[in-house]
């Protein structure tokens, strides 16, 4: 679930040699495991933000009943991992329902990647954040978060999300840190491998 | 403006930036750092006080939203004011080649490196 962080909690501050941000996002349906995965592998408790829309004409909302507002408001959890003296990831879990897209932009400038995270309770809930990704040219994987139990298999997964072969899709327990560090060095092989193909072509 | 959060007072969020609703500067990203360059003073803003003693060491803008529980464009605001005269200055992370949005193989073998450590 994608949890409020309120109670007060003693900052851990990063060291002075720190001078570079970065940014992996996590997206996925609600109660998907995306606060669950930023908990499992950040230094920090994950703390939560807000970010603000005010522009007209989103989507939507998924929500039966609520009618698409000028100004809408969402809250967004992130975690933190000290890579090196200098490096810093900020892992973002980013609600994946269209209304949300105007965070996207802001989130996705300058992002690594993007892992999406789906279950198979809820695979629907995944097409939309594909398709955005795609569409911005935003390299990603899937994680297919199982609880500890799989019904499907992979290949099933892959062939009801119509995912190209070319994108990695993994299993993962997103409370396992073991398992979430797996899912973002996945990520990241992904990202080297496309960045050096570039780099060769290019 | 419109009310933006549940748990604040609209009047507040005009105040503290002055009526601005947006920065026109887009330099600030999310995850930049931001390093105080002065203690703050008597007489100083509060939220600007409360982000330069955050801010002694280097913090990314999306935690000082946090911990100021502000949205992150209101920081921003903020943080502009702040950037303007000196008072902090920010370290910005390194751009992607604009025509790949993929990020430099060394980085990301740093990247690599440091998860694996995790």
């Amino acid at each position: 679930m994608d949890s409020r962080s309120s109670e007060p909690v003693a900052r851990i501050p990063l060291p002075s040699s720190a001078t570079t941000g970065l940014k992996i996002v996590i997206v996925g349906g609600f109660g998907v495991g995306k606060t669950t995965m930023v908990k499992s592998v950040s230094e920090i408790r994950p703390l939560s933000t807000e970010e603000t829309m005010t522009r007209a004409g989103v989507g939507i909302d998924d929500a039966r009943g609520v009618e698409a507002k000028s100004t809408t408001t969402v809250a967004f959890d992130f975690g933190r991992i000290s890579l090196n003296e200098e490096l810093v990831l900020y892992l973002f879990g980013a609600p994946g329902q269209e209304r949300f897209w105007f965070l996207w932009d802001r989130l996705f400038t300058g992002t690594l990647g993007a892992v999406v995270l789906v279950d198979t309770r809820r695979l629907a809930d995944s097409w939309y954040a594909i398709d955005r990704l795609e569409h911005h040219g935003m390299p990603f994987i899937v994680a297919h978060n199982q609880f500890g139990e799989s019904t499907h298999s992979l290949d099933q997964i892959r062939d009801a999300l119509d995912l190209a072969h070319d994108v990695p899709l993994i299993a993962c327990d997103a409370r396992q840190r073991e398992s979430s560090k797996a899912v973002l060095i996945t990520l990241v092989n992904h990202l080297y491998a496309l960045s050096s193909a570039r780099q060769v072509t290019s | 403006m419109s009310p933006r959060l549940e748990d604040e007072n609209p009047d507040r969020l005009y105040m503290v930036t002055g009526g601005r609703s947006s920065v026109t500067d887009d330099a600030l990203d999310m995850v930049t750092l931001i390093v105080s360059e002065c203690e703050p003073t008597p007489g100083m803003q509060s939220e600007h006080a409360r982000i330069l003693r955050l801010c002694r060491s280097p913090t990314a803008v999306v935690e000082i939203a946090a911990e100021l529980r502000m949205p992150v464009s209101v920081v921003c605001i903020l943080l502009c004011d702040l950037l303007d005269t000196g008072r902090v200055t920010a370290r910005k992370p390194r751009p992607a080649p604009a025509e790949t949005r993929l990020p430099d193989p060394e980085i990301l073998k740093q990247v690599l490196v440091g998860l694996q450590k995790l």
